[in-house]
C-alpha cells in the first residue's frame, strides 16, 4: 500500500540503526508519549535495534489506559440503567472497573454497543428516539474532532436522546507532568504524530526552551520511528532542545485548523485526573457551557459510586516511564490480558499488552 | 486509537449538508467525514481517525522524507568506503 510500505523497508531500518549508533556517545533515555508507538516500537522490535545507549521509555498516550476509574464506573452505572444504550469504542469493554468490566454488564443484559465512530452513536440516537444513547467519548487530540463534530451534528438536529461521558485528555500538560516528576530521567520526546495532525506543532517549542528537551514528531511506521530517534539523539549530542517535525507528510505548524476550530466551540479545558496519574492541571476538555445538554455526567445521576483500584496493579509507575511491563510483579501472572487487573494490559496501546504479546516475559 | 493508515479518497457527496466520502484502504472500503478537510478531491490520500479524515497526505513532503532515508543509507556507505580506502580513522582537525 502506497504511503505505508515504503516506511516498512528492513534494509533503510538497519541503516538508520546503525547510524544512531554511530552518532551517539553516551546513554539517553527518550519516551514515545504515544502508546500507538509503543506497539510499533516492540511489535517490530526497534528498541532491540537501537544501541545499548538509547533507552525507550514508554508514555501515558494510551487514552484507554488513562481513563479514570471513576469514569469507568460511571459508565457502567450508565449501562446498567433499562433505558440506555452505551456506545464505546471496542478497547473499553475489558478495561476493568471496581468491581466488573463492560463485558460483564453486556453479558448481564446491559445494552452496549461497539460503535466505530461517534457518528455511528449519533444515527443510532436518531433510530432510536425512545432509548437514551450516551457515547464514551475518551481519547486524546485525534478523536476530539470526531467526538465534537458528532455532538455538534446532534445540536442542529436537535436530538433530545443523545449525550457524551466524556473524559478527553491533551499531550501537553502531561509531557510537562512528567518534565516536573520527581526523578524524571527523560532526556527528550518522541512527540505523537497525528496529535501533531489535528493541533500542529505550535504548541511544543515553549515546552522544548523551559524544559531544555528536545521534541521530535514523528508517525507510527518503523522508518517514521527511527527518523524521529536519530534525530532526537543528534540534538541530544549537540545540546540542542528544539522542536522538530519528522513527519511533514502528514504534519504542518498549524494542525488541521477547522478542527481546532470546532473542538473550541464544543469543548472547555479541565483539570482531569488521569488513572494511574493523579490529577494534571489544565489536562483535559469537558463539553462546554452551551453543550451541557449533552453532557451525560449532568442527565444521570451518577453520585455515591466510589472507586477501588486493584492493590496489585503498578500500571500508573508503568505510565510514568518508571517501570517497565516486565518488571510488575503481577505482569503474565496474576495480570494478562484475558485476565487485566489495569487498562495497560487490555488496550492494543497499552505499554503491558504490548509487551505481553510480544513475548517480553 | 491513535493509530491509523493512510486511505485514498474514493469518492465525494453531501450527506444533509455534512462532507462525507469513501475512503479505500487497500482495498478496504470506509464511509469518511471529510468535513475537517474541505480542500481534499478524489485521488487524494488521507489520514483517517474514528472515521473522520483529519490530514491530507502531502505528497511533496512524502518525497523528501524517502529520499532523506536514502541519502542516509549512500552517505552511511561511502563514509565506510572513505574509511576503508585511505585508512584514516582520525577526522581532520
Amino acid at each position: 500500500m502506497k504511503h505505508l510500505a515504503e516506511y516498512r523497508d528492513a534494509d533503510t531500518a538497519r541503516r538508520l540503526a546503525a547510524e544512531i549508533g554511530r552518532i551517539v556517545t553516551r546513554p539517553w533515555a527518550i519516551m514515545e508519549v504515544c502508546g500507538g508507538q509503543t506497539h510499533s516500537i516492540i511489535r517490530n522490535g526497534i528498541d532491540q535495534l537501537l544501541p545499548p545507549e538509547v533507552e525507550m521509555i514508554h508514555g501515558p498516550g494510551c487514552p484507554v489506559c488513562v481513563t479514570p476509574l471513576e469514569t469507568i464506573d460511571r459508565a457502567l452505572a450508565i449501562a446498567r440503567r433499562p433505558e440506555t444504550i452505551l456506545c464505546s469504542f471496542g478497547d473499553m469493554l475489558r478495561v476493568p472497573g471496581s468491581r466488573e468490566d463492560l463485558f460483564a454488564v453486556k453479558a448481564a443484559g446491559g445494552d452496549i454497543r461497539v460503535v466505530y465512530s461517534p457518528l455511528d452513536a449519533v444515527k443510532l440516537a436518531r433510530a432510536t428516539p425512545n432509548r437514551e444513547v450516551v457515547f464514551l467519548a475518551i481519547g486524546f487530540e485525534t478523536t476530539a474532532p470526531a467526538n465534537a463534530m458528532a455532538v455538534k451534528l446532534a445540536a442542529r438536529e436537535g436530538l433530545k436522546n443523545f449525550s457524551l461521558l466524556v473524559s478527553h485528555v491533551l499531550v501537553p500538560p502531561a509531557i510537562r507532568a512528567i518534565m516536573l516528576s520527581p526523578g524524571n530521567r527523560v532526556a527528550a520526546f518522541l512527540a505523537a504524530g497525528h496529535v501533531c495532525s489535528v493541533m500542529g506543532t505550535w504548541q511544543y517549542p515553549p515546552l522544548a526552551r523551559e524544559f531544555r528537551v528536545p521534541i521530535v514528531v514523528t508517525g507510527f511506521e518503523p522508518l517514521d520511528l527511527l527518523e524521529g530517534i536519530r534525530r532526537t539523539v543528534v540534538q541530544l549530542e549537540a545540546g540542542r532542545h528544539e522542536l522538530e517535525n519528522a513527519y511533514p507528510r502528514v504534519v504542518n505548524e498549524r494542525g488541521n485548523e477547522a478542527a481546532q476550530q470546532v473542538i473550541a466551540e464544543v469543548f472547555a479545558p479541565v483539570d482531569r485526573a488521569w488513572r494511574g496519574i493523579g490529577v494534571i492541571p489544565e489536562s483535559g476538555w469537558r463539553l462546554a457551557e452551551a453543550y451541557a445538554d449533552f453532557d451525560a455526567e449532568q442527565r444521570f445521576d451518577l453520585a455515591g459510586i466510589t472507586a477501588v483500584e486493584s492493590p496489585l496493579c503498578k500500571s500508573g509507575e508503568v505510565l510514568k516511564g518508571g517501570l517497565k511491563p516486565n518488571q510488575c510483579p503481577a505482569f503474565g501472572k496474576e495480570c494478562t490480558p484475558r485476565t487485566p487487573l489495569g487498562a495497560t494490559m487490555v488496550s492494543s496501546e497499552g505499554a503491558c499488552a504490548a509487551y505481553y504479546n510480544a513475548g517480553r516475559m | 486509537m491513535c493509530l491509523a493508515v493512510p486511505g485514498q479518497v474514493e469518492s465525494i457527496r453531501d450527506d444533509n449538508g455534512t462532507r462525507m466520502g469513501r475512503v479505500s484502504f487497500g482495498g478496504v472500503v470506509k464511509d469518511v467525514c471529510l468535513a475537517y478537510l474541505p480542500e481534499i478531491a478524489v485521488g487524494d490520500y488521507t489520514i483517517v481517525h474514528v472515521g473522520f479524515a483529519i490530514s491530507k497526505i502531502d505528497e511533496a513532503s512524502a518525497q523528501e522524507t524517502l529520499r532523506t532515508f536514502a541519502e542516509l543509507g549512500l552517505l552511511e556507505e561511502s563514509l565506510a568506503e572513505l574509511r576503508e580506502s585511505d585508512g584514516a580513522a582520525e577526522p581532520p582537525r
